[in-house]
């Protein structure tokens, strides 16, 4: 049983990632195509910089996706094979059933599990969290920093003293003292993403009341209808079997399981609720120097003039101006979260053990990194591309938005 | 800032102190199979049982430190063990960190400012070549591609910058450890464990967490070096340099260096605590037993004076970097400094 060659175990991985390739070039020839009505993501594709970046961001993006639908995984990322611990890339399974996979492309960790499976497996994980996380950091970082920025005073202060705060932590003691399972028994990390999570709803109910209370009749069925739908995702997401808290001491209702939409693992939501956290004090620092700087400009003085209410001044005349640099920092921050979520990984906190992400993986695999490389190297690599992808990406942002 | 600082600790004081944590620090410290009620009761004993602002005056120094009546003699705050009513008289009433009593670690068996002591000065050894390192090659990097931007040294080290940004300590340091000290790949030029750095550290064992650390933090500096750098070359002065005849190596060491430094300088400064992250998983990742070592070991066992002591020095480290980066940047720019 000869393992199989090198050029052949290349092959056959870019064999594995066919779908990827599929839906990259698809992607590409769209875009390219109408790249003119695009807008800014249109003229991405002018600076080959952005478009290296963006390609390498797609790629873990698409391998996320197909790999939860079990796509270009070759075994289950969970499952053990006997005699496959610690084998070499390109072992052949013994005694492999029908009709499954034959080899172990990037060969077995120390528990015999298969190191390509685990790589694409761990890609879900941060595609799934991540973006979706930086999302909520910069809703707090926003809904926070435009009224500090714009109305300055006491509140900027307060504000302000509170993330300097929360910024002068080290982030490691921060995530050891919010993610052990002690702390998650006392349901801290609950309380906290109960207030965390609120603050999207906040900021579209204001988004939208600021621009459309003069046509009652238009807002309030929006109103009704969106901030309905957001409550109820709300409220899903925060509850676990019917309770927000439910702790031998204290146990506090929520929504009942019947009316609850999905179940968030707890390990997801602590390391969730923590890498939100520790993000949204900067989100909030950008725009508030951003929202200082532009309420100068004449166009809010004219806004001003003409008796607007402030929150409209700050949602729709201040943000929209200040979207290209929060875009970028939008990638960057991604890229960002990508490397905490590693970090929390390689310490072993939050997500459970068995959990196939990169950053847990990378800890197990360094343990015996003097004799086998393989099961440490490819998820590391494979952050390092992403991350390396994001800020790419963000610098060909950056250039495309300085040339309107 | 001293307000900041009391707020950071009374934070962890109530993180640590929340009662699960208590729980775990009883059953580890006295026996596994302990029920709740002599949880209750061994941390009754030990003090742990106050209210908990009461317990953060005392760490604090600010109220009497705990005494406790029991059949041998008197257990207390102050002293270790039991004592007898006269010693116990005698011995100070405060003790918190106000009279510089940091607490004794339960995992170390050892008073807290020693350890920290001996922690932190291995970790101001890895800091000080870091340093040594990261600072010179971030500000050449930076300079030599801001001095003609668009040129093809801009874009290759603009590229190096990006990808070391891009590449976190635990990635870099797994490479880096695959690539030069495991017996796979067969080069083993460097020691891939750092703990024999810590007596007589040499280039052969210290190199790979220095350079680990280092790089993270380079790719920060030298874009900004670069920002500022290409920022000052199109200012009007250099215009008026170069007109009157002065050589290209002359205008950059002479007119344009000084005040492209200025920004890098707050951005160095600043880097401190991003500084802290890395040593944390650099010394994990390299077994160098140093205090970001010592934070793992106190969080992980919930060491809650250990733990606060940590932490108070990290936010005292972070809080000083940012005033010296004031300072200096007052220092540093003439505008500022004269008006």
């Amino acid at each position: 049983m000869e393992p199989l060659g090198t050029v052949e175990i290349i092959w056959r991985i870019l064999w594995q990632f066919t779908p990827v390739w599929i839906a990259l070039a698809i992607l590409y020839s769209a875009s390219i195509a109408f790249k003119r009505r695009l807008g800014l993501y249109g003229k991405l594709f002018d600076s080959p910089i952005g478009m290296i970046g963006f390609a390498i961001v797609m790629f873990w993006v698409f391998t996320g996706i197909f790999g939860a639908m079990d796509l270009i995984v070759t075994h289950d990322a969970l499952a053990q094979a006997s005699g496959m611990k610690n084998k070499v890339p390109g072992t052949r399974l013994r005694g492999a059933a029908e009709g499954a996979y034959q080899w172990y492309l990037l060969g077995g960790d120390n528990l015999a599990r298969d190191v390509f499976s685990r790589m694409v497996k761990g890609a879900w994980v941060v595609v799934q969290i991540a973006p979706l996380a930086t999302l909520f950091a910069f809703m707090v970082g926003i809904t926070l920093g435009l009224p500090a920025g714009y109305y300055g005073g006491r509140l900027d202060t307060v504000l302000s003293f509170l993330a300097n705060l929360i910024l002068a932590f080290p982030v490691i003691l921060l995530f050891y003292l919010l993610v052990t399972p002690e702390i998650v028994v006392t349901g801290v990390p609950n309380y906290m993403a109960a207030v965390l999570f609120v603050f999207p709803i906040v900021f579209t109910a204001v988004l939208l009341n600021s621009r459309f209370h003069t046509q009652p009749r238009f807002r309030n069925p929006l109103l009704a209808g969106v901030l309905g739908v957001m409550i109820w995702l709300y409220l899903s997401l925060i509850s676990t079997n019917g309770y927000l808290v439910n702790t031998p001491s204290i146990s506090i209702p929520a929504l009942p399981r019947i009316v609850d939409l999905f179940d968030v693992p707890g390990g997801i939501l602590v390391v969730f609720v923590s890498v939100v956290f520790v993000n949204s004090p900067t989100v909030f620092r950008i725009v508030r120097g951003l929202t200082m700087d532009i309420k100068t400009r004449d166009y809010v003085a004219a806004a001003q003039t003409r008796g607007e209410g402030p929150w409209y001044i700050m949602l729709w005349e201040i943000l929209p101006n200040a979207r290209g640099p929060l875009i970028v920092d939008f990638c960057l921050r991604i890229g960002y979260t990508t490397i905490l979520l590693g970090t929390l990984g390689f310490f072993g906190l939050g997500l459970p053990p068995e959990s196939p992400d990169w950053g847990s993986t990378i800890n197990e695999g360094r343990k015996l990194l003097s004799i086998y490389l393989h099961p440490a190297l490819p998820p590391a690599l494979a952050l390092l591309s992403l991350v390396l992808g994001l800020n790419l990406l963000a610098d060909g942002l950056r250039e495309e938005s300085l040339k309107d | 800032m001293l307000v900041t600082a009391i707020c950071l600790t009374l934070i962890v004081f109530f993180l640590t102190n929340l009662y699960p944590n208590l729980e775990k620090l009883a059953k580890t410290q006295g026996n596994f199979r302990m029920d709740d009620a002599e949880v209750q009761s061994w941390l009754d004993a030990n003090g742990y049982g106050q209210p908990m602002l009461v317990k953060y005056g005392q760490w604090l120094g600010v109220l009497p430190g705990w005494t406790r009546q029991t059949e041998a003699g008197v257990t207390g705050r102050c002293w270790r063990g039991t004592a007898s009513a006269e010693e116990a008289a005698q011995a100070p009433k405060f003790c918190g960190i106000l009279q510089g009593d940091w607490g004794f670690s339960t995992v170390f068996k050892d008073e807290v400012s020693r350890i920290v002591g001996i922690r932190l000065t291995l970790t101001a050894k890895l800091m000080f070549w870091v340093l040594v390192l990261m600072v010179p090659s971030a500000l050449i990097i930076g300079v030599l591609a801001g001095m003609r931007e668009g040129s093809r040294t801009d874009r290759t080290l603009s590229t190096i910058s990006i990808l070391t940004t891009a590449t976190p300590e635990y990635v870099s340091g797994v490479i880096f450890i695959a690539v030069f000290s495991s017996s796979a790949v067969g080069l083993k030029w460097f020691k891939g464990t750092a703990t024999s750095a810590m007596e007589d550290a040499n280039f052969n064992n210290f190199f790979l967490p220095v350079l680990t650390i280092a790089l993270y933090g380079m790719g920060y500096i030298a874009r900004m070096t670069r920002a500022s750098m290409t920022e000052v070359m199109t200012a009007q002065y250099i215009r008026t340099a170069r007109l009157k005849g002065v050589s290209f190596p002359g205008i950059v060491l002479r007119h344009a260096l000084r005040n492209a430094l200025i920004a890098p300088f707050t951005v160095i400064m600043l880097q401190f605590p991003w500084l802290l992250n890395g040593v944390v998983i650099t010394e994990v990742l390299f077994n160098y037993k140093g205090f970001g070592w010592l934070l793992v070991q106190a969080a992980g066992n919930n060491d809650i004076e250990l733990l606060l002591a940590v932490s108070v020095v990290s936010v005292v480290v972070v809080l000083v970097t940012q005033l010296i980066s004031d300072i200096g940047y007052v220092y540093l720019n003439p505008r500022i400094r004269i008006s």
